[in-house]
This record gives structure tokens, C-alpha cells and sequence, in this order.
């Protein structure tokens, strides 16, 4: 593979930039491989690429219907964080938070990591009460968390809303300053590049048909470019999940429901901190070309459209115009959906399952994309040993049989108003 | 935009509905052995696939009632709308 630097950039424009390797072969699949992965968005590319980094499995496929970097991983407001109260959640996504500060490094792909902060504004002496709270559970975790009073949220974005005679006044702010962005479809490309690297098939246009499962073990997928044998198969299809287990005969508490997300044109440099609006359901961020990136509600009914409906839109972006008025002059340049695998306790689900060789990865709600490390690592672990590692003990599938909910924000089973 | 078709009012914007989720679901009967699986199968587990999908909503800007719609999941066409009292065929 060919090493991005400094030196190859220089030498590649003596070619005119032509003469660049593919970052990613295009393969067409073999009879029979070790693991395959379903879903070639981020957490399954990860999961390849710790398979091979971290366990030497190189027999891989990844399986994808579409192409890399079209799903979710392609369609996020790529806020990374680790602003959790749960421990389960909290040491989770801070091990997450490690791969992301290396992974540029790691992945020898600039993936363009900005920590630059997130604020969780505060409208109320009780939200300022849970959000102490919650800070303390973080920095007993080792996650860096900074209460903020209604001033020194004020001098951070002095744009938002801090008039007198406003419905919901900013009291104050959580803020976890190590928290921040990142560039979504290199985190994609990068983890394609150096899994294909090491020997992993990426397999696009490729959808599944069905399983082969004999005596309670999995033995190959059927797929519309044939029948692949394997020893073990990890599903990581994010919304597409119940899908595929009504062809396993499985029931998931899981739902698909659609989220969207906006840019509005771009402008000159105004916010440099993901702020979220704390009396409803809205979250913006500044890209680096400019665009105010921005999200909040999921569209409130089962959906698997890809594409949102307006009047969502436009309860969110109210919301967003009560948190920073200046948003009201910004047209709105592109806006998209995704279809996310929300889960009945908003926490996500990574586990063995009843069928041997078969593992499972969903139920990331609305922070699949921060997630993507911390889950490819530990979904790998788990098929890689065929047991889960401690950090995704708490994300099991029966934990909704037991009763050991990880109700961050307890919202109960109501997952499209969560 | 959706327009649902309240049994009880005739066609009205999605704006005056909100969503109460899939109404095939079944509370397990009473007086009866209930398995640990049949309250997940009630309370967590949901089939929640692509095309036609049964659910309740309720006209909350409107006449207040619960009802059953029918939609697609994917292109979110209607097809039916019931009472919430009527049965699913």
C-alpha cells in the first residue's frame, strides 16, 4: 500500500495526480472466508480492520448492498463525545475516545479529528442539578467534564440567545472540552484503505438473501453476487437490522426510524464549540468550509425512506433559531436522512446471539458515528474470541430480558420520542 | 408532509397527529402463565420492517382519538385507516 505523505504528495504531482493507487480493491467474493461482516458502513469496516490489526483474521469479507461511505456513516453530523453518566457507556465511548485521538496516525489518513468541545446548554436550576450530576459520573470515569454558569457560557458563544425575555434562558452548560469532530467519509475511506491492506475483501453491491444456519450454527450468507461459506458472520447494518433478522427468524428490540440533518450555506468562521440545545432536541456545529451542520429529531414515525419530511425539519431548525437567532438569515444549503437502529433503551447492543458463529451489532441510536472505533474494536474482540470483552459487556441483548437497562436519558420503549 | 385519513374527521396534515408506534403489538391476557418471552415479544421486541406496517396514532390536535394506519415504511403511502377499536384484517 502506498504510504500519504508529505514526500508521496510531492511525488504524485510530477504524475499530475494520476497515477495514485486505489485507496480500496474491488473484489468479487471468494467461496469461503473466516468472518464475513454484513454492512460496509464505519463500525463495519472497523470491526475489519481490527479483526485483521488486532487478531491477525485477514480471511475477511465485508459485505455491502450499497457502496462505502453512502449509509449513515455517510449521513451523520459527525459530533464525537463521551458525555455519558453510565459507567457502561462512559468507559465505553472513552476508550473510543483514545482511538479517535490516534486515529490519523493510525490510519495513515488525515480523518481531520477536532476536538474542539461540545456544550450541553442548560434552561433550568434542575437541568443544571442533572447536569452536575452527570459530570461527576464523567470525571469519575477519567472523562474531562466542566459545569459552566450562564457567563462563561455566554463568553464561549456569545451568539446564542442570552436576552432577557427568551422562552428557555441559557442557565448554564456542561461541557466536555475533549469532545469535538471529525471529517465522516475519510473515517470511512481510511478504514477501507488499510483493511483492504491487509487482506480483507471489501464486497460492494452485494445484497443479502438469506442464511444458511444448520444445528444451531451459522454457515454461510446468500447474497445477490452468490453463496459465501463462513465460519462466522457479524451483522452491522445499522437501520437495515430488523431486516435481516426476520430472515434469521429473530425479533430485536430494535426500531428503524429516520433522522435528518441540515448545512446551511457557508459562512465566515462563527461557532468553534458543537453546542445542544437543552430544552429540545437540537445539536449544531461548524465545518470547516463553513456550513452551520445541524440535527435533532428523528422524523417521529417507522421509516426507512432515507430522505426526511419537513414539518420535522422545520420544528427542529426552530428550535435552533431560539438557540442562535443569527440562524434565521442562513439559507439552508443541502439537508439528507438516515435510517437509524434505535433501541428500546437508547444504548446500543453488541453480543454473541443464540446462533453459533452469528454476533450482533445495532442499536446505536443517534450516536452510531462516534461510536465507530470503540465498536469496531469491540465487536472484533468479540468475534474474534467468541466472547464479549468487558467494555461491551454492558451492550448485551439480553439485557432487556434481565432488566439491566442502560436508560441513559430513561426515556422507556418509546423510541421515536427519544 | 403526511395526510391521514382520521376515521372519525376525514383527511387532516400529519401536524394534527402524533405517533404511538406499531399496533400489531399485543398485551399477553391476564389470568394466564405469561412467559419471560412473551413480555419481551410485548414490551421490547419489534419486527419494524420495510413496507406495510400497522400503527396507532392519535388525532391530538383533533378529535383525540387513537387510531390505526396503515402506511409503507419506505414511500409512506396510506392504504387504510381504522378506529382503534376495529380489528386488523
Amino acid at each position: 500500500m502506498q504510504n500519504y505523505s508529505i514526500f508521496s504528495l510531492i511525488k504524485n504531482a510530477f504524475s499530475n495526480h494520476e497515477k495514485w493507487d486505489l485507496a480500496w480493491k474491488d473484489p468479487s467474493p471468494k467461496k469461503e472466508y473466516d468472518v464475513v461482516i454484513i454492512g460496509g458502513g464505519g463500525h463495519g469496516l472497523a470491526t475489519a480492520y481490527y479483526l485483521a490489526k488486532e487478531h491477525q483474521i485477514t480471511n475477511v469479507a465485508i459485505i455491502e448492498k450499497g457502496w462505502i461511505g453512502g449509509g449513515n456513516v455517510g449521513r451523520n453530523t459527525t459530533i464525537i463525545r463521551s458525555n455519558y453518566m453510565h459507567d457502561d457507556n462512559g468507559l465505553f465511548s472513552e476508550f473510543g475516545m483514545d482511538l479517535w485521538r490516534r486515529m490519523s496516525q493510525d490510519l495513515n489518513y488525515n480523518v481531520m479529528f477536532s476536538p474542539r468541545g461540545i456544550i450541553n446548554l442548560a434552561h433550568s436550576d434542575a437541568q443544571m442539578n442533572v447536569y452536575a450530576r452527570r459530570g461527576n459520573s464523567m470525571r469519575l470515569n477519567g472523562i474531562d467534564a466542566v459545569l459552566l454558569n450562564r457567563e462563561q457560557v455566554q463568553e464561549i458563544i456569545p451568539m446564542a440567545d442570552f436576552s432577557e425575555n427568551v422562552r428557555f434562558p441559557i442557565f448554564g452548560g456542561l461541557m466536555q472540552p475533549s469532545a469535538g469532530t471529525a471529517r465522516h467519509d475519510a473515517v470511512a475511506w481510511g478504514y477501507a484503505r488499510q483493511a483492504d491492506s491487509m487482506g480483507v475483501d471489501i464486497i460492494q453491491n452485494c445484497e443479502v438473501i438469506g442464511f444458511d444456519v444448520s444445528a444451531g450454527k451459522i454457515t454461510g450468507v446468500r447474497t445477490s453476487r452468490g453463496d459465501i461459506k463462513a465460519k462466522k458472520i457479524g451483522l452491522c447494518v445499522a437501520g437495515s437490522t430488523n431486516i435481516l433478522a426476520e430472515k434469521l427468524n429473530m425479533r430485536l428490540p430494535i426500531e428503524t426510524h429516520l433522522l435528518q440533518a441540515c448545512v446551511s450555506e457557508p459562512v465566515k468562521p462563527v461557532l468553534d464549540k458543537v453546542v445542544t440545545f437543552g430544552a429540545g432536541h437540537f445539536y449544531i456545529s461548524q465545518s470547516d468550509k463553513g456550513e452551520m451542520v445541524m440535527g435533532g429529531d428523528l422524523d417521529g414515525y417507522n421509516s426507512y425512506a432515507q430522505r426526511g419530511n419537513l414539518p420535522t425539519l422545520q420544528h427542529v431548525l426552530t428550535e435552533g433559531i431560539a438557540m442562535m437567532p443569527f440562524l434565521s438569515k442562513l439559507k439552508m444549503l443541502r439537508t439528507w436522512g438516515g435510517i437509524m437502529d434505535m433501541s428500546m433503551d437508547g444504548s446500543p447492543i453488541i453480543d454473541k446471539t443464540h446462533i453459533e458463529g452469528l454476533y450482533l451489532n445495532c442499536g446505536w441510536c443517534y450516536g452510531g458515528f462516534k461510536a465507530t472505533p470503540a465498536s469496531g474494536w469491540t465487536f472484533a474482540h468479540t468475534i474474534a474470541q467468541d466472547k464479549v470483552h468487558k467494555l461491551n459487556a454492558g451492550y448485551s441483548l439480553n439485557r432487556f430480558n434481565t432488566g439491566h437497562l442502560l436508560d441513559e436519558k430513561g426515556l422507556g420503549t418509546k423510541t421515536w420520542i427519544s | 408532509m403526511l395526510y391521514i385519513k382520521c376515521p372519525h374527521c376525514g383527511m387532516r396534515s400529519q401536524n394534527e397527529f402524533s405517533y404511538g408506534g406499531d399496533a400489531s403489538v399485543k398485551r399477553p391476557e391476564l389470568n394466564k402463565e405469561i412467559s419471560d418471552q412473551e413480555w419481551d415479544n410485548f414490551v421490547y421486541n419489534r419486527k419494524s420492517l420495510r413496507g406495510k406496517h400497522w400503527e396507532l396514532w392519535q388525532h391530538l390536535s383533533g378529535c383525540r382519538q387513537w387510531i390505526k394506519v396503515q402506511r409503507d415504511t419506505a414511500t409512506h403511502e396510506i392504504f387504510n385507516t381504522l378506529k382503534a377499536e376495529e380489528e386488523i384484517n
